[in-house]
């Protein structure tokens, strides 16, 4: 039969399946065909915190939403068009992502009454009219993947663990795309056991074969490439971007990269990426804790390495001492928050913003650091980069706050060529005869650099206050006066050395949306909606939070509303308020998820008056 | 066969004990141990051969922390417990560093208890001086992990009810490759162990009994008081008997696996009946560790154990050679562009 082919402009495509179905892994694979074809995309990969929760059940559910288009792609998409179901589980807690109209594909053979059971389902959502909005494919993905490896005697459980691929073969007949890059994928993942790459390669054919053949699939829909700028690409995901953003500093520096950190979602990537780096000088060391890991990373740095420490918000509050001591002895050091839910252990897997006011003051004294954030995952890099080039500048820990949701996010990234990256000049303290422990620039107010073995810099430095030019210790009441206002001197110093804060839209007008880090994508969706309608919405993204850019007041100051869009109770606004006096709105939604354009619309048409301008 | 670093930098300069006293004024109480300590360590240094501007002292926090500033060299004065990690750090960063850890029983074995036992497990080349006083000194007298049981301090006015740690046993069980135990009042004995901690490949955990003569003054003395010495401590000589006693006539003779004490003039017992120390040997170390329990045997000081084992800073720096020889050194564009690139034009 003839199938027709319909051009879609963006699509997004949501899969759902147990914890141990492989849903990360098909993400992952649509991902990397869609990148490859040259499509904008947006990745959110949603994921429980149990590793291998109970079969079946709700709470075990694993998902990762992709969203792919010919169109500039900011977000991952605040519904989905395309769910792909692997049981009833899965089926029940995703649905509410899916637009009105949109397609399910389900498993039908998981849909038996014990996993309606498990999944705590009384009646089958196949059959109870709950579904008739959507257009739903059954698919007998166990019996069709078993049926292709027929021949090859494996178990039932073996057979089972492809289905995954069975299901990426069918969205790949349905979008169009290739299987080589799965193909490839599968060959070298599996290599070594060639009965399990020839059970996956067959069930991935299968499921492309299954849509060519069946007569139920009728349409298949081709997303041309985006028209992305000119260059060279790649996908990144946000974690990695990090990582290699950190050696690409370290490089350019010409310094060892020290990396102290201890395992911690969702942050445990960035060790992983810079362990598999030692030909990079990259010194990696898991430590005990999170007190460890800093305290490692401020020793290396005070021996003349790029001190850097990665984790999440619980390992954050377990280093604010340690924090604390690096500021004081003013050493360069980068310390990298992939924020997750919270207060406490809160939601490990899921994204928020909460540790904007933790980063800009938790620690005890007056202890100011540099603070900057993240965007989208291929802004990882340029903030890592950005970080270590400040805390080597300004003699400072800096912190570079990412999230969840950026880290494990992944997005095509023109790649930058690595002799035009920005220069980090590093120097060293050589002479005896001038040298002062802490002794400034009298620009950047920076203090010497002055690491073990050279002769005739011996000097201690610790957590005691310091006379000022000498460091030796001071109790002195006027000393500690000036020490505390210097060090407060030198962050804002930071200022002149970040660009001015760029604004996307009109200089003044009715409404200033103004976000910071992950909320980019979602933010400017909804202002360039609402311009699209006449509205007169400007949007501001801040990367620099301590200090903030110079021009920041500026900007505030010609709009007559300013709207804050935080994942998190209301922390970026607190800063405003505090520094700039400005009247503004938050809009807080801490549901663990990125924050939904069309939300941030409704909430500017609110505070503008409905939909006229 | 462990690879190994090239030689350490030496020096051709002699040091002298003026070269590792710095410009600030001592702040100890006026008859402190520490004091001895200071000047022990600054008499032996200059005995090595490595250069000045190579050693670095860190510290946490409490008396003994504020070594670091008293030692001409480089350092830092750290945060309370975590002098390991802050040395660890240092030494993995630059293995060519002497990097030496002033610590006590609180910074140490307390709140620093967590570093101090990974520290010893991995076996970085770092030296650890662990001042024990069995009291908060700085924070003027509340008990420690090693005061007691019973102990009146200010924070037990009824006694202390924390079993102690004894610092030896801990540093034997988590894998030190020295453990060692001297005290502030025999100057020579201290510089002995100085020494063995310097030449030692590997963590080095010296134990010093310290006295703290305002918060606990006297804690030691049955041991380190030069009249009592003689019997109630019995110092440990590699493939020496365990001889004390005033006249020598006294041993340490293992009963199974217990040691207790003879006397070798009476005709009973003769010295080839004693225990003869070795200090390879790390179940015989656990032996004498536990001596502490029994108030009849005297107390042991010197090396425990000396063991070799690969330091954790050289198989970091094998890796990366390993690495580099596989893959070459690294080029920041190919990982900048990562597996797999498109272009579009």
């Amino acid at each position: 039969m003839t199938k027709s082919v319909k051009t879609l402009e963006d699509v997004t495509i949501r899969f759902a399946g147990d914890s141990g179905d492989g849903m990360q892994l098909t993400g992952t694979q649509f991902t990397n065909t869609a990148a490859v074809l040259g499509n904008d995309l947006s990745t959110l990969p949603d994921y429980p915190a149990e590793i291998r929760a109970p079969a079946g059940t709700t709470y075990g559910v694993s998902g990762f939403q992709i969203r792919f288009g010919s169109l500039d792609i900011l977000t991952p998409g605040d519904t989905c068009d395309v769910l792909v179901a692997m049981n009833p589980a899965a089926l029940v807690t995703n649905v509410k992502m899916l637009r009105d109209g949109g397609t399910i594909i389900v498993n039908e053979d998981a849909f038996s009454e014990k996993n309606f059971k498990l999944g705590g389902i009384t009646a089958n959502p196949l059959e109870d009219g709950s579904l008739a909005r959507f257009q739903v494919f059954r698919v007998p993905i166990n019996k069709m993947t078993s049926n292709a490896m027929a021949d090859m005697n494996l178990s039932t459980k073996f057979v089972d663990k492809t289905k995954n691929f069975f299901a990426l073969g069918l969205m790949y007949w349905m979008y169009n795309r290739p299987l080589d890059q799965s193909i490839k994928f599968i060959e070298e993942k599996f290599g070594k056991d060639p009965k399990v790459a020839e059970a996956n390669l067959r069930a991935l054919k299968a499921g492309f074969n299954y849509g060519d053949t069946v007569e139920i699939f009728t349409t298949r829909f081709e997303v041309r490439p985006a028209k992305l700028p000119p260059g060279k690409y790649r996908n990144i995901m946000g974690n990695t971007a990090t990582a290699i953003g950190l050696v690409a500093a370290a490089k350019k520096a010409g310094l060892q990269l020290f990396l102290g950190s201890y395992p911690i979602t969702p942050a445990s990537d960035i060790l992983h990426e810079l362990a598999k780096l030692k030909e990079y000088d990259v010194k990696t060391f898991q430590a005990e804790d999170e007190i460890a890991a800093i305290c490692s990373a401020i020793g290396a740095s005070y021996a003349g390495a790029l001190g850097v420490t990665t984790t999440s918000g619980p390992g954050m509050a377990l280093k604010t001492e340690a924090m604390g001591l690096a500021l004081m002895l003013e050493l360069p050091l980068v310390i990298v928050d992939v924020q997750r839910g919270g207060p406490s252990t809160g939601l490990p897997t899921k994204t928020e913003q909460a540790d904007l006011l933790q980063a800009v003051q938790g620690r005890n004294g007056e202890a100011p650091l540099c603070v900057l954030a993240a965007s989208t995952p291929s802004d990882c890099f340029s903030a890592a980069y950005e970080a270590a080039r400040i805390a080597v500048k300004f003699m400072t820990p800096v912190i570079c706050l990412t999230d969840g949701y950026v880290a494990n996010g992944a997005e095509p990234w023109i790649i930058p060529k690595a002799e035009e990256l920005p220069p980090i000049p590093v120097k060293f303290a050589k002479d005896p005869a001038s040298f002062q422990p802490y002794a400034r620039d009298e620009r950047t107010l920076s203090r010497p650099w002055a690491i073990p073995g050279t002769p005739g810099l011996e000097h201690r430095i610790g957590g005691l206050e310091k006379e000022h030019i000498t460091g030796n210790i001071s109790y002195d009441p006027d000393n500690h006066d000036f020490m505390i206002k210097m060090r407060a001197a030198k962050i804002e110093r930071i200022a002149d050395d970040i660009p001015l804060q760029e604004i996307e839209g009109d200089k003044e007008g009715d409404l200033l949306v103004i976000g910071w880090g992950s909320t980019y994508g979602s933010i400017k969706s909804a202002v360039t909606a609402a311009r699209a309608k006449g509205q007169s919405v400007s949007h501001v993204q801040i990367k620099y939070l301590n200090p903030f850019p110079r021009n920041l007041g500026e900007i505030l100051y010609k709009f007559k509303n300013i709207l804050v869009p935080e994942i998190n109770n209301g922390q970026l606004i607190k800063l405003l308020r505090a520094k700039y006096l400005v009247p503004a709105v938050g809009f807080n939604v801490i549901k663990g998820l990125p924050l939904r354009s069309e939300e941030i619309e409704q909430k500017i048409d609110s505070i503008l008056g409905g939909n006229n301008a | 066969m462990p690879e190994t670093l090239e030689k350490q930098p030496t020096v051709s300069v002699k040091l002298t004990i003026k070269d590792f006293q710095s410009d600030q004024d001592v702040r100890w109480c006026p008859g402190c141990g520490d004091y001895s300590i200071l000047a022990q360590v600054q008499r032996v240094l200059p005995e090595f051969t490595h250069k000045k501007e190579n050693y670095v002292m860190i510290s946490g926090i409490g008396c003994s922390s504020r070594f670091p500033y008293y030692m001409d060299t480089f350092g830092i004065h750290g945060i309370h417990g975590r002098a390991p990690a802050i040395a660890s750090g240092v030494k993995i960063a630059n293995p060519d560093l002497q990097v030496w850890v002033a610590t006590g029983d609180g910074d140490g074995l307390s709140i620093g208890g967590n570093h101090m036992i990974h520290m010893l497990r991995r076996n970085l080349n770092i030296k650890v001086l662990m001042f024990n006083n069995q009291i908060y000194g700085l924070t003027k007298g509340q008990f420690s992990p090693t005061s007691l049981l019973g102990q009146v301090t200010k924070s037990t006015p009824y006694g202390v009810i924390d079993n102690p740690f004894i610092p030896v046993s801990l540093a034997l069980g988590s894998g030190a490759t020295l453990v060692a135990r001297t005290m502030d009042r025999d100057p020579k004995h201290l510089q002995e162990m100085v020494r063995r901690a310097e030449h030692h490949k590997g963590t080095a955990f010296v134990e010093i009994y310290q006295n703290c003569n305002v918060f606990n003054d006297g804690a030691f003395f049955a041991f380190t008081e030069k009249d009592a010495r003689d019997d109630t401590v019995v110092y440990l000589e590699h493939r020496k008997p365990l001889v004390f006693g005033k006249q020598k006539e006294k041993g340490i003779r293992l009963n199974g696996f217990t040691p207790e004490v003879v006397n070798t003039t009476e005709g009973k017992h003769s010295v080839s009946d004693l225990l003869v120390h070795n200090e390879n040997d790390s179940t015989l170390a656990f032996i004498l560790a536990n001596m502490i329990h029994n108030p009849e045997l005297p107390r042991a000081m010197g090396v425990f154990l000396a063991t070799d084992r690969v330091v954790y800073e050289e198989q970091t720096q094998n890796q990366i050679a390993r690495a580099k020889a596989k893959k070459g050194e690294g080029d920041l564009q190919k990982l900048l562009d990562g597996d797999e690139t498109w272009v579009i034009q």
